[in-house]
Order: structure tokens, then sequence, then C-alpha cells
């Protein structure tokens, strides 16, 4: 029996697929007649916002994306990083949002299938995960809900599968009430002439289906991932994919044994719009047409149409060009592992799309417009206002340090993440080197006796609402500075800009400013996006998430040996501080979370200094003279004190009798470009000659030692009272 | 001493047993595929951790009844040493070569930290490196290893000296029973234990507690 194709083309048909009136019209020209339901479904998927970046393009091609390390930019499945020896690492960061709120624990787990099979998908091993995961108000009825559910979706999947998730954030905000941020990175090894593409070559060729079966699940995910959200949000639940790591795991060790045989041309993951935007992408990527047969990808349901098998979000699925010479060996490979493998198409000449169902032409589209010629908009935008200043002097003083800086470490957003990371595998591998709860992930490269990675991963929404120039700008500096206190050198990110809808010029706004500030910082720190993805429409009833261009980085050790850790200063050892006194307490969590308050501008990143400073910090750590090394970042000195206390069971008597300021400002001002190392008290004179002579500010803070971080005659806080404040928070939430 | 990893589709940690018993032994393990039905002479089979078949029925209830399975019982019979580590333990639970049963997480969630056991036992052919009673540190990281057995095949173990390993210092992540980590058959050649010793073998990984079972199941204990 025939499956209908016939379904009548209506104005309300048209914007049910999130097609506006004038793309439409733009199809109607391009094809020269009114496309079928499955061709109006090719295009909705094609040319929504989520594959498209139709909003964004015109800015992202404004990103610094070269680099003499770079192999790969943005473009293809993930970008492609030269780490010496051969070797190069393949790495991107991708949002789940949408899936996320409205099924959280597949949402999450389906966005870390799809990022791994990013990275493996170019011949990657994945050594490394991380996720940046922001929720709204821990009171908001939700939350919790949405908390325990992304968590064990994330570790359900990462653990099953194989991969040490070494870092992350977990962030609460109201503004995240009605739209969480699920962003998911991984990373993988490769060599660099081992490396897998998406364009096909060759007329004639072999389309091959690789993987899990096709059902109708997600199918018109990333329509919905384009849309903002309403009151009907329970009925988009089948939008949402289920993940499957078994099959993803098989997958990896099936897709790396086919790389080695010599038989893949070019391949590509079905991510969102499945078979739709694999097969387009290879297609319109190589200059050449795609033929798909549908009655020969393996389906689990039946009656299936063409529109749900072209749109099906179903996960762990691959398409591949095949060498044909080696289609027994490729096949038997799959076997061997039990998954499908069936030729469905061919590659030709024509630069049409064409796909066949059940002996008719259901869809006949030109493949170069479906591709990388989408429509493209210059929305207008409008910067955000310029915030008055805020003095120190004109924010008040805490009536009691010790119990401010108690509150702080205890609170929401600064507490420890345990309960989160000790339901993720970061061990497995055993290459992990510097697990979640320091500034970066550490990890080993297998095969080198010395070389490690760091990862990490940064952004302060609340800067980037203040200011999106300075809080882009602010969160590629602070990823760079968290790989930098390592001891790693930062080779590059991947960008991954969460904002809410771009029609609103006040949103595009604030998207055309983060990204000019992501732009300056990753110029000036030598920093290339190689890979990177928009999640825009982040809305609920109309109110808009924070501002949230989430940064992932990665950096390269030379000898892991030299490397620095934020717990390990050793008593006697001197703390000092790199950069200048704490002055800026505007947008700052002194500010917020103790007074209540989002008023105040972010703080200036002076990218200049940043470079200065932290390229000190890196050859004072890789000359041996640094047994800790933390940046200051959110709650500034007072709260980068009171982590490295913690992470070294040790306490310090220090004194601000040097520095010059208010005690509060000095204490939780969040000015940038900053660190606080220890160095053995021997070497410490010879660090501050150092500083000096590179121009880098400091400040010598005092010895560690004894059970409590006391601060002149201000703070007087047992490390055990620290302790107990940062750990109880987020166990008692989930309670 | 020679050694062998059994690969199955979903376990996870075998590449990690295997750099563990390289470096260790010197020597690289044989692998062994789940379809195959003969292992090769070797001294020690390892089962390995991870999610065999996704671990989507009961933790190890299909790998257990793999050809592969009859292959490493016949050699166990022999005399061969056995060691499943997480899902390998699981695994030899399902197969019905060690007493008890490995029951979801009290917490329900999946654990991955470090935990202290005890060498209960130091008599066997995988802990002759340790002293008795000593304490050594070594990660976990599984959602079902909340170990349980019945009281009569308790006590008759028990009396046995089965129990080779317990969580000490109230680091228990599981609700084991009896705090209960890793226990051995009857014939002492057959060793199940949840926690990972294959993660804390060397300097890289903050250190080397979970060297002395390989050391002691390779004969490669050091002077």
């Amino acid at each position: 029996m025939t499956i209908s194709n016939t379904i009548a083309i209506t104005p309300d048909l048209i914007a049910a697929h999130g097609l506006k009136p004038d793309e439409y019209q733009r199809i109607l020209d391009l094809i020269g007649r009114e496309p079928s339901y499955t061709e109006l479904g090719i295009f909705s998927a094609m040319w929504n916002e989520h594959c498209s970046y139709k909003s964004s393009k015109k800015w992202l091609r404004t990103l610094p994306t070269k680099g003499p390390r770079v192999v790969q930019g943005p473009g293809e499945n993930a970008g492609v990083v030269d780490i010496d020896d051969g070797d190069v690492v393949v790495f991107k960061m991708e949002s789940h949002n949408h899936p996320s709120y409205i099924e959280p624990y597949q949402g999450a787990a389906t966005g870390v299938g799809g990022i791994l099979r990013d990275v493996f998908t170019m011949g990657a091993r994945p050594i490394a995960a991380m996720n940046a995961l922001r929720f709204g108000a821990p009171d908001h009825a939700k939350t919790k809900h949405l908390v325990s559910g992304v968590v064990s979706g994330v570790g359900g999947y990462g653990n099953s599968f194989g991969v040490p998730t070494v870092g992350g954030e977990v962030e609460f905000d109201a503004r995240y009430n009605g739209n969480i941020l699920v962003n998911a990175f991984a990373a993988g090894l490769a060599k660099a002439d081992g490396i897998f593409l998406s364009e096909a070559k060759g007329v004639g060729l072999p389309v091959v289906y690789l993987g899990a079966k096709t059902g109708r699940d997600g199918v018109g995910g990333a329509t919905m991932a384009s849309a903002e959200f309403d009151g009907q949000i329970e009925e988009k639940r089948p939008t949402v994919q289920v993940g499957d790591p078994f099959t993803e795991k098989c997958l990896l060790e099936a897709c790396l044994e086919l790389m080695a045989t010599g038989a893949v041309i070019a391949i590509q993951d079905m991510g969102a719009a499945g078979l739709t935007c694999s097969a387009v992408e290879m297609g319109a990527k190589g200059d050449l047409g795609i033929e798909l047969q549908l009655d020969r990808v393996p389906v689990r349901e039946d009656r299936m149409t063409a529109y749900e098998m072209m749109l099906s979000e179903s996960q762990e699925r691959m398409l591949m060009v095949l060498e044909p010479s080696k289609e027994e060996i490729a096949k038997a490979i799959f076997v061997k592992w039990g998954l499908d493998f069936a030729i469905v198409g061919k590659t030709t000449d024509d630069l049409r799309f064409r796909v066949i169902h059940q002996g008719e032409e259901v869809a006949n589209l030109p493949i170069k417009e479906l591709g990388d010629e989408a429509p493209e908009y210059d929305r207008p935008w409008r910067a955000s206002d310029k915030r008055a200043a805020l003095p120190a002097e004109q924010v008040a003083e805490p009536a009691d340090y010790n119990a401010a800086l108690l509150s702080l470490v205890g609170s929401p957003n600064q507490s420890s993440r345990r309960w989160v990371y000790e339901q993720y595998d970061t061990l497995i591998q055993g290459n992990s080197l510097q697990l979640p709860g320091g500034d970066a992930g550490v990890v080993r490269i297998e095969t080198h006796p010395t070389k490690a990675l760091a990862f990490s991963s940064d952004v302060t929404p609340r800067y980037v609402e203040a200011d999106p120039v300075e809080g882009g700008k602010q969160a590629v500096a602070e990823c760079w500075r968290n790989i930098t206190a390592t001891g790693a050198e930062p080779l590059a990110a991947t960008d991954n800009l969460n904002f809410g809808n771009p029609e609103k010029p006040e949103i595009m706004g604030q998207l055309v400013g983060a990204i000019q500030g992501i732009g300056e910082a990753c110029r000036a720190l030598d920093f290339p996006i190689v890979s990177g993805n928009v999640s825009l429409y982040n809305e609920t009833n109309g109110v808009a998430i924070l501002p949230t261009p989430t940064i992932a980085g990665v950096g390269l050790l030379p000898d892991w040996s030299a490397m620095a850790r934020i717990g390990t200063a050793r008593d006697g050892d001197v703390l000092i501080m790199i950069g200048v006194d704490g002055s800026h307490l505007g947008s700052s969590i002194y500010l917020r979370d103790l007074l209540g308050s989002t008023d105040g501008p972010a703080p200036v990143v002076d990218l200049a200094a940043e470079r200065r400073h932290g390229d000190f910090v890196r050859a004072a750590i890789r000359n041996g003279q640094v047994t800790a090394c933390h940046d200051l970042s959110s709650g500034g000195l007072a709260l980068a004190l009171a982590e490295m206390a913690m992470a070294s069971q040790k306490g310090a008597r220090l004194s601000l009798s040097d520095c010059r300021g208010l005690p509060h400002a000095l204490l939780f001002g969040e000015d940038q470009a900053r660190y606080v190392i220890a160095v053995p008290a021997d070497l410490a004179n010879f660090v501050r000659a150092s500083a000096e002579s590179a121009g880098v500010p400091f400040r010598t803070l005092g010895p560690v030692g004894g059970e409590a971080l006391i601060i002149d005659d201000i703070v007087n806080v047992t490390v055990t009272a620290l302790v107990n404040a940062h750990e109880s928070w987020f166990p008692t939430f989930m309670a | 001493m020679k050694s062998a990893v059994v690969q199955l589709p979903g376990l996870n940690r075998d590449r990690d047993m295997i750099a563990a018993l390289t470096r260790i032994s010197g020597q690289a393990p044989v692998t062994v595929w789940q379809t195959e039905t003969e292992i090769p002479d070797v001294d020690l089979i390892v089962i390995p951790g991870g999610f065999s078949y996704g671990d989507y029925l009961r933790c190890g209830a299909i790998a257990a009844r793999m050809p592969v399975m009859q292959a490493i019982r016949e050699k166990a019979e022999k005399g061969v040493k056995v060691l499943g580590v997480c899902n390998g333990f699981q695994i030899l639970v399902e197969a019905g070569m060690l007493p008890g049963a490995l029951m979801r997480n009290s917490s329900l969630k999946f654990v991955c930290k470090q935990v202290k056991l005890e060498v209960v036992n130091a008599e066997t052919d995988f802990t002759r490196a340790y002293a008795p009673g000593q304490i050594i540190r070594c990660p976990v990281a599984h959602h079902d290893g909340n170990y349980f057995v019945e009281a009569e095949t308790l006590k008759a173990m028990n009396d046995r000296n089965q129990v080779v390993f317990r969580y000490a210092e109230g680091t228990n992540p599981n609700g084991s029973m009896l705090d209960i980590a890793g226990v051995v058959n009857e014939a002492g050649n057959v060793l199940g234990m949840m926690p990972h010793p294959e993660n804390l073998i060397e300097a890289a990984h903050g250190g080397t507690d979970g060297r002395g079972i390989f050391a002691s199941a390779l004969d490669v204990i050091a002077a």
C-alpha cells in the first residue's frame, strides 16, 4: 500500500513548519512549483535556525577561526587542532536545551550522545567530556526534577559509552526557570592523517546507512528547537529522541574499525534533521547530488512515511560514502557489532537531492540551495545600554566577613558540585589527571609519555547581560585563564551561543555584542574558535534567558609532571596574588547573592593584561616555581583563597596590608586577569622579581599553614567550617 | 605470566584493564571476543567493567550467557585464575560462578569516587601482595554494586573466608551488605570485585594501591 505524499500545502501547514511567508515564497521561486509534503518537511529541517544559522551566520563569520595549530575550523562535525607529534584533538560543544527541558533525562542523554558522535564521526576516539548546565532558581517548582533528570541523563549516557567527564558548570538563576541550558562538550584524539570529513567525492558511489534503525522519535526536533516555548510544552515531548548509549559505543568501535580499513570516503552523523541534513550536507559540500531509496532504510516501525523517515531524529545513526571495493569488509565489521549496514543510495552528478519511496519520487530539490545557500538574515539589532559605574564606596560592607564568606561558599552557585560529578564516571580510560572541582579538567595523552590536555568551560551570563561585549570577552578570558592555571597553553575554543529570540532587536544586540567581544578576546589571546553551535529562541512566554555564550577551550601541557593544581600548596609556601587589587563590585556575586542586587557594569577585561599575567603564571608553573595555582573569578580573592584552602585542607595566615582599597572590594571584587599562586618560601623573592621585570602586578598575601583561613583581623574561618558550608548545600537541596 | 581480557559489546574498561596488565606484567594480554569458544593458554582471565549489552536487562545477565562464558567456566574449573571487575563481577555472579547478587546502589544513583577497602583475606591468589587487614584506597564507578547474599550462603562464605574486600572507614558507596566489596569462589581462583583497581596503579592515578591485585595474580610481587 502506498503511503500518501499528497497532503495539501496550506498556510497553516507552512507556519507549523516554522517557515515564514517570505521563506515559502523563496521555495516557490527556487523549485518553480508547489513543494510536496515531504519536500516541505525537508526545507523546514534545513532552513530552521538550528540547522541554517540564518540569524547568526553574518556575525559568526567575524570570529577568528584560523591559527597555526588549526587543522579544521567551523563547518565540519567538530574542530581539529594540532597537538604536535602528528596527534590532533577534535572537539566541539553543542546545546540540547529545548529537549532537556521537555524530557530532562533523554534530552541530556541524547545531547551527550550527539556531541560524542560529532567527534568520532571525524575519526577521533573520545577522551573527555564536559557539560555546562544552567537551571532555574533552586526554589522554582521544576528545578529539582530537572537537575535530577539532566544529571542522571548526562551520566547515564557518558558513563555507559565510556568517556570521562572531567569538567563543566552547574548554575542556577531564575532567568532559566522556563528554559534550562544543557551544553555538552566532547573531545577526541586522532592522528592528523586519520581525520574523516563529510564532503562526498566521486559519482555513482554507494551511500551507506550505519548504526541503529530509524523510528518516529524526534520527528521535527530541529524545528522545535528553533521555536519559543509556550504553555503547551508538554505536547512537544514526542519530538524528543531516546538515547541508546550501548548502540553508540558499538557504533564508535565499528566506525573506528571501518575507518582503519580505508573504506570510508566521507562520513556524517545523523544529528538534527537526521537523514535529510546528513545527506544534503555530504552532497552540497562535495558539489554532488544524492539519491536516496527509502525502502532500503532500516526501520523499527511499520508504515513509516517518507516525511517521517526524512525528519526522524532517531539516535546512533551515520551516513557514509563507501569505497565500493571494500563493501564486504565494511559489512562484516557492522555485523560483528550487531549494527545495521544498508546501501540506501548513491552519489550523482546532477546536484539534485532526490528521494524515492515505494517507486515514487517524493522529493527532487536543488541540493546546494538546501544546504550551504540557505536563507540568511541581517536582523535589526540594538546595542545594550551602558550601565552607570558602581564604585565600591556605594556598596555596603558586610557586617560580618566570616558570615559573608561562609554564606558565599555555601550558596547555590558557589557551593561544591560533588553531588553532580560523583554521578559521572570521571576516571574511565585511566588518563584523568585533574578531576572536576579544580580550574580545568586534565587528561593525559595515553600514547605519549608526557603530554596532556586541559579542558575548561566558562561564561558569566550576568556580565553578558550587563554588557554583551565585555561579557563575551570575559567568557573567553576566563576559559583561557582556567586552562593557563594548570600550566597548559590554551590552543583553541568552541563556542555555544545560547540566546533568546533574535527577532527582538535587543536580543539580537546581545548576540552581536557577545560575538564581537568573543572575537576581540580570541584574537588578542590567539585562541581561535574552531567549532560551535548557536541556540536561539531560548524564551518561554516571551521572557528570555540570560545571554549565555558558553566558551569551552582546550590547552596543551607538554609535560604534565610540571602541572599546577589548586589544592597542592604545602605548609610554609607563600601565597601571591597576580594582578590588580580587587575593586569592581558591579554585577558581582557579592552584590547578587549577599545584597540581592544585579546592578552595576560588568568588569572590564584588559586583554593585554590578561595575556601578560597569564603568560607569566604559565611560565612560573612550567619552571617549577609554583606549588598550587587558582584563577580568580566569581567571588574574587576571598572565594579563590577559600577554594584553595578547602582543596588542600590547609589554612593560611594572610594580610592585605600591601593592597589599596576597601576590604570588601579587595576580597570580593571581580576584577579580571588575576590568579593566586603558591610558591615555596625560598623562591618567593625570585618570583616577585620576575613579576616585577615582566610588568605584572602582584601582592604578597602570606604563608600557607594552620587550620583556619585568616586574613588580617577581618576573616578567621576554619577550613572545616568552610568545607562543611561548601559541601552541604547541594546534597541538602536535592535530598 | 600470561593473561587474557574478555571483550563483549558494551564493556568499556577493557582498555584500562589491558593498559594495567601490560604495565604490571610487561606483557600485553591477549583479547578474547564474546563468541570465542576456546581461550588461549593463560594464567589469568579478566572480565573488565562496563555496561555489557547496555545493562538494559539485569546487569551482566546477557553477557553471562554468551559462548565465551562456557569457555571461561571450563578454564576456571581447571584452576585458571579469573578476575571480574565491576560489570565483570556482575557477569560472574549472573553466570553462577560466584555467590550472591548485585543490586542497584542504595542511593539509586551511579557513583564514581574513591573509597577505602580492607583486605579481609590476604591469602588468595589475588591479594598476597597485601597484609591482612590492610586498608587500601580504590576508586568505584557503578550503578549496581549493592551486594546481597542470603544468610546461609553468607555463613558458609565467612567460614571459608570468601569475603576478600570490605569497604572500610564508612566509605561503603552502595549499601552493600556487611560492606562487602569483593568475594572469591570456594576454590579461591575466581575473584569478583566492584571497585576498579586498574584505575589506581601508577603515580598519574594518584597512587598505586590497586597494583597489588594484579601483582599477586600475575605473580610479579616486588620484593
